[in-house]
């Protein structure tokens, strides 16, 4: 199957643009709140309805502005699940299930694979949380959706339920046969679950690649801070090839790789290494001095600013993380300075 | 004694309530879609007759429905006349008691999460299916509150009432309108078997209310 959406929506202040092919495999939508990834889903569902745009699932034109054509939600197939799960508080689990479904045999299997049967009499009130979930989406596949929209389903609860729900939600997008759309907000969390992801930011997708590539290397600076990555700076090309970090006041090696006119350029906190020694200007080395140790679970985040740079930005704190044996070495070690490398392909260039 | 002014009363009452009953949550229903602006405007209007007086509500009345008004002597062709007739208190009484309801349902629509209306419709269940089986249960408290609030409302009407249908014994006298009469012309003792009787109905209607919450309390 293949959904292919390409859809605009005005909403207040800015304007939902967004534009995806998807066929059988999870595609994540990463975003912060409020950047509109709610939304594009709703519009896929048919419960909102775009200004403009094309909604095509394989050769069903499920919206078409151009046309008029805005095929109601109930004849779209589209399973949603909803953040909170959305289950009816005055029908039971098996009621909820059969809202699906009229068949009760199929409700009732559906109650058995997702080890619902000692419970399909109890109201959503009575259950758990992962007794609410496991309903959702016997509920959702019930109704045998083609396409599988998934709402930021674990964004209200804690880690431990977190992990256990993932796992849930995994066996069904793994033996789902079709496209399923995952929305989230966290980043390692679209990592686990998703194959594609698309970075949203304002209404837009501002990057869209195959997870690792995005990881790896995100190509706009939207996508390189929604990916986790602490540490970015202006960049500007000088003569020589070499890029001059504006905000670290370093000179970072050429790209091997392109000669586009990049305009920042990052790297991941772990990735830094540290020196003992260096030479008068030597590339890719920041000289820092130490601005707050903050102790994590399993690591040190050392957080520094670099020496020899006037003005402070909002990009000029650095950030650094290391093992915990290794930090209190290196601490006995270098006190409040640290002479930081950053390895050459460790550096992540993004373009305007 | 003539048991006519309970027996209207409560007919007065019980046909207003349901009137209100559907126009309120159709009224609530549509105008919790509606734009701000738009919802703001209809909003006063829809709730004036509760802010009005009850006389001044009956004064408007008789200015439509009035039998020498267009509108009143339209209808007074095909026999339809609610100037000094019964169902003319239905009249009455469903206008006063219209924005308890409407506000009421409107307020338990507003509060209600439309994410389980989207559920049901990737689900593929009907937009009929959706507003009674899913938002109405949902909403069951303020609506039976606003059905409650509505009936108490039409069953003490007075101000409209007396305005457009007068009080004729036997015709359009009602509980409330009896009891003034009846204290107006020095029957205490009258007026008082009719007092404890609004007193015992309203009585029961709260005892019913009360059972009906705690029977849906799960």
């Amino acid at each position: 199957m293949t959904l292919d959406v390409k859809i605009k929506k005005k909403l207040g202040d800015f304007t939902l643009d967004v534009a995806f092919t998807t066929r059988d495999q999870v595609l994540g939508l990463l975003g912060a709140s409020g950047c509109g990834k709610s939304m594009a889903l709703k519009c896929i569902a048919g419960v909102e309805r775009p200004d403009e745009g094309r909604i095509v699932l394989d050769d069903v034109v499920l919206f078409d502005s151009a046309k008029g054509i805005h095929l109601p939600p109930q004849k779209r197939s589209i399973g949603y699940l909803f953040q909170d799960y959305a289950l009816f508080p005055n029908m039971t689990v098996l009621q909820n299930i059969q809202c699906g479904t009229k068949e009760k045999e199929k409700a009732r299997s559906y109650l058995k694979r997702f080890d619902l049967e000692d419970v399909s009499g109890l109201y959503p009130a009575q259950l758990s949380g992962g007794q609410k979930q496991r309903t959702a989406l016997a509920r959702m596949l019930a109704a045998e959706p083609k396409v599988i929209l998934l709402d930021e389903p674990f964004s209200a609860l804690d880690n431990f339920l977190k992990s256990r729900m993932e796992r849930e939600v995994m066996n069904v997008t793994d033996h789902f046969d079709g496209p399923v759309v995952f929305v989230s907000h966290d980043r390692n969390e679209a990592y686990r679950l998703t194959d594609t992801i698309a970075v949203m930011e304002n209404g837009r997708i501002v990057d869209l690649s195959e997870k690792h590539e995005l990881f790896q290397a995100p190509k706009t600076l939207a996508a390189t801070l929604l990916t986790g990555c602490k540490n970015v700076t202006r960049v500007e090309r000088m003569a020589d090839g070499t890029y001059l970090a504006l905000d670290w006041g370093i000179r970072l090696q050429e790209p091997k790789e392109g000669n586009k006119d990049y305009a920042y350029a990052g790297f991941r906190a772990h990735y830094a290494e540290v020196m003992d020694v260096a030479e008068e200007g030597e590339l890719n080395v920041i000289e820092c001095e130490i601005y707050r140790v903050i102790e994590d679970t399993f690591s040190f985040v050392v957080q520094c600013y670099p020496l020899g740079v006037e003005e402070r930005t909002e990009y000029s704190m650095l950030t650094f993380e290391t093992g915990k044996a290794e930090w209190k070495e290196l601490r006995e070690q270098y006190q409040d300075h640290l002479r930081l490398r950053i390895p050459e392909e460790a550096v992540i260039w993004m373009e305007r | 004694m003539d048991w006519f002014p309970l027996w209207n009363s409560i007919r007065i009452a019980a046909i207003a309530c349901v009137l209100v009953f559907f126009t309120g949550i159709a009224a609530a229903y549509y105008a919790a879609k509606l734009p701000r602006v738009c919802k703001g405007i209809l909003d006063v209007i829809l709730t004036l007759p509760m802010v009005l007086p009850p006389t001044v509500c009956g004064y408007f009345l008789l200015l439509v429905f009035g039998v020498k008004r267009p509108l009143g002597q339209f209808l007074l062709q095909y026999g339809i006349k609610f100037v000094m007739t019964w169902y003319g208190g239905v009249l009455a009484a469903a206008v006063v008691a219209f924005p308890l309801m409407y506000r009421t349902a409107r307020g338990a629509f507003e509060s209600f999460d439309e994410n389980l209306s989207h559920a049901g419709k990737t689900l593929g269940l009907s937009n009929t299916f959706i507003f009674w089986r899913i938002r109405m249960p949902a909403c069951k408290q303020g609506i039976l509150a606003g059905t409650v609030l509505a009936f108490a409302r039409a069953l003490g009407e007075y101000g409209a009432t007396s305005m457009l249908i007068g009080y004729t014994p036997g015709r359009t006298a009602t509980i409330s309108t009896t009891v003034y009469q009846l204290w107006r012309t020095n029957d205490n003792r009258g007026a008082f078997i009719w007092v404890m009787v609004n007193l015992a109905i309203s009585t029961v209607v709260l005892l019913i209310v009360n059972l009906l919450e705690k029977k849906n309390k799960r």
